[in-house]
């Protein structure tokens, strides 16, 4: 944008947008400032080296990754189907992918358990056929913060595929190139940033989840117990522990947001 | 248009002030004050009182038989997790009773009068219906096989059950420390673990889902409950009218009969 597109556009913005602006900026700013200004900086890098603090900062980062690229594997092919497939009833799916985006967490936490536990409807048949069940390990873990991160990146996705043109898909169709040949060298190379950009915000989402977490997969040290349960459970007897393990899951989340959003989600526009 | 307003904002004032008034009026000039309590004065507005989460079910009846007993009487609950409610009143909230699942609860707050324990809760192991896991005792617990769930020892019923497994010598083996006792028990009801380790008044709350185990150890840990009026209250008369009620034998009959042992 030039200097004097932008300086047009400032100059029309009504004045009186401007408090309600300020205040909502403060009101999403001041609990961040106000959890660091309370945080025990004195004793932080003791507590931040203690071996339960990285070892649930260790589980978190893993999970969450994971959980994003399984949400890739997964996400990627949905959000071209709802954006390019003719499908009967395409608007009522596309409400459904988005449901776990408005679900309270610890409803999809039942939901899975019901669903995958040991006695869940798909999870009795894995507890009897192999010996296998999902809760109370860290594949739980993956799988409750993928099934509430997706909508993240399915959203990305399909907006990013919708407003690619489908012309040069045409073109490399009439040149002869084959459906997957098409959508892997034509079609996901025009939309990776939206495919950055939804894997970031996954990551994030992921990295924050706790009700589907605690509900479906517990809470073991090491096994299942990410940051921020080990907030919650500090909370309980130490709020100081709390306050340098927010600082830390805070610290992780800006500055990956931050890196990225400049790289990647900015090109978007 | 502004006349309208104003009448309308009027006769919703004087309609308020005459319901307020006539639920305060109540107490005082209706015939039950003088059949239920004579020696105490008489009772009015609300009367807030803050409960352990796991006193939900039994203080809900007490608090019904209570306003039935002092009509115009109202009781508000706030029930949530000890810690979370001392913290609560210690921030300046609004309550005239606190009951706390634990002793220590009580000692933090600041304002507190006189506290007396008024039950026992004692742990017990919950398993699901049937017992899949073939549970027998509390040495199941250490057996890597089994699917267990405890309460983690931040919360109470982590810490009691901690102090049981210390004074067994057995080696807790869990796959899941719960953030409260009612999160363990639906693991149990669910049928994701084998056993968890709960209050057996939860265990006889959720009578049709699980199964309780009673085991000798249990007498180990023992959690004190104590209620206390706290000096802050805004009804200090209708907190210890409260308490009083709690304390009474009918009031005792409602807690045992929910599992709670007398202190």
């Amino acid at each position: 944008m030039s200097s004097r597109g932008r300086r047009r556009i400032g100059g029309r913005l009504p004045l009186i947008l401007l408090l309600p602006a300020l205040l909502g900026l403060a009101f999403l700013l001041v609990p961040l400032i106000g959890l660091l200004a309370q945080a025990p900086w004195s004793t932080l890098p003791s507590r931040l080296f203690s071996a339960d603090v990285g070892q649930a900062l260790k589980l978190s980062l893993l999970c969450a990754s994971a959980a994003t690229l399984l949400c890739l594997f997964l996400g990627v092919p949905l959000a071209w189907l709802l954006a390019r497939a003719e499908l009967p009833g395409r608007g009522l799916i596309r409400a459904l992918v988005t449901v776990p985006l408005v679900l309270p967490p610890v409803v999809g936490g039942v939901a899975l358990l019901l669903v995958l536990g040991r006695r869940g409807l798909v999870g009795e048949h894995l507890d009897l056929w192999f010996g296998f069940s999902l809760p109370f390990t860290t594949a739980g873990v993956i799988v409750a913060e993928a099934f509430v991160a997706m909508p993240f990146l399915v959203i990305s996705v399909e907006g990013a595929l919708r407003a690619a043109d489908p012309r040069y898909e045409e073109a490399a169709a009439t040149l002869g190139a084959g459906r997957w040949l098409t959508f892997r060298r034509v079609t996901l190379p025009s939309i990776a940033p939206g495919i950055v950009a939804g894997a970031v915000l996954c990551w994030a989402r992921a990295l924050g989840e706790f009700g589907a977490t605690i509900t479906f997969a517990g809470n073991l040290p090491g096994r299942t117990t990410t940051m921020p349960l080990a907030v919650y459970l500090a909370l309980e007897t130490d709020p100081d522990v709390a306050v340098v393990l927010s600082v830390v899951l805070l610290a992780v989340s800006v500055v990956v947001l931050a890196c990225l959003r400049e790289r990647w989600i900015s090109g978007l526009r | 248009m502004f006349r309208r307003t104003v009448a309308v904002a009027l006769t919703a004032v004087a309609a308020f002030s005459l319901a307020a008034c006539g639920s305060e009026d109540t107490p005082a000039a209706g015939p039950s004050s003088s059949s239920s309590s004579s020696s105490t004065p008489a009772l009015s507005g609300t009367i807030n009182v803050f409960a352990a989460a796991s006193l939900t079910g039994t203080f809900t009846q007490l608090g019904k038989d209570f306003e039935a007993a002092h009509p115009g009487v109202k009781v508000v609950f706030n029930f949530a997790g000890s810690s979370a409610l001392a913290q609560q009143i210690n921030q300046g909230a609004p309550a005239d009773v606190f009951a706390s699942a634990a002793p220590k609860n009580l000692d933090q707050v600041t304002d507190k009068g006189t506290a007396t324990t008024f039950v026992k809760n004692k742990l017990e192991i919950a398993v699901p219906k049937g017992n899949p896991g073939k549970i027998t005792g509390l040495k199941d617990f250490a057996d890597k096989d089994k699917k267990i769930a405890i309460c983690a020892v931040q919360v109470p019923c982590g810490a009691a059950a901690k102090k049981v497994f210390d004074a067994t010598k057995i080696v807790a083996q869990p796959d899941s420390l719960e953030q409260d006792v009612k999160a363990a028990l639906t693991k149990v009801r669910l049928g994701e673990v084998d056993a968890a380790l709960v209050y057996k008044t939860d265990v006889l709350a959720a009578k049709d889902k699980v199964e309780g185990i009673e085991f000798p150890e249990a007498d180990k840990a023992v959690n004190d409950y104590p209620i206390a009026t706290l000096t802050k209250a805004k009804n200090p008369d209708g907190a210890k009218a409260f308490v009083d009620y709690v304390l009474s034998a009918q009031g005792k009959t409602v807690l045992t009969e929910a599992g709670f042992d007398a202190p």
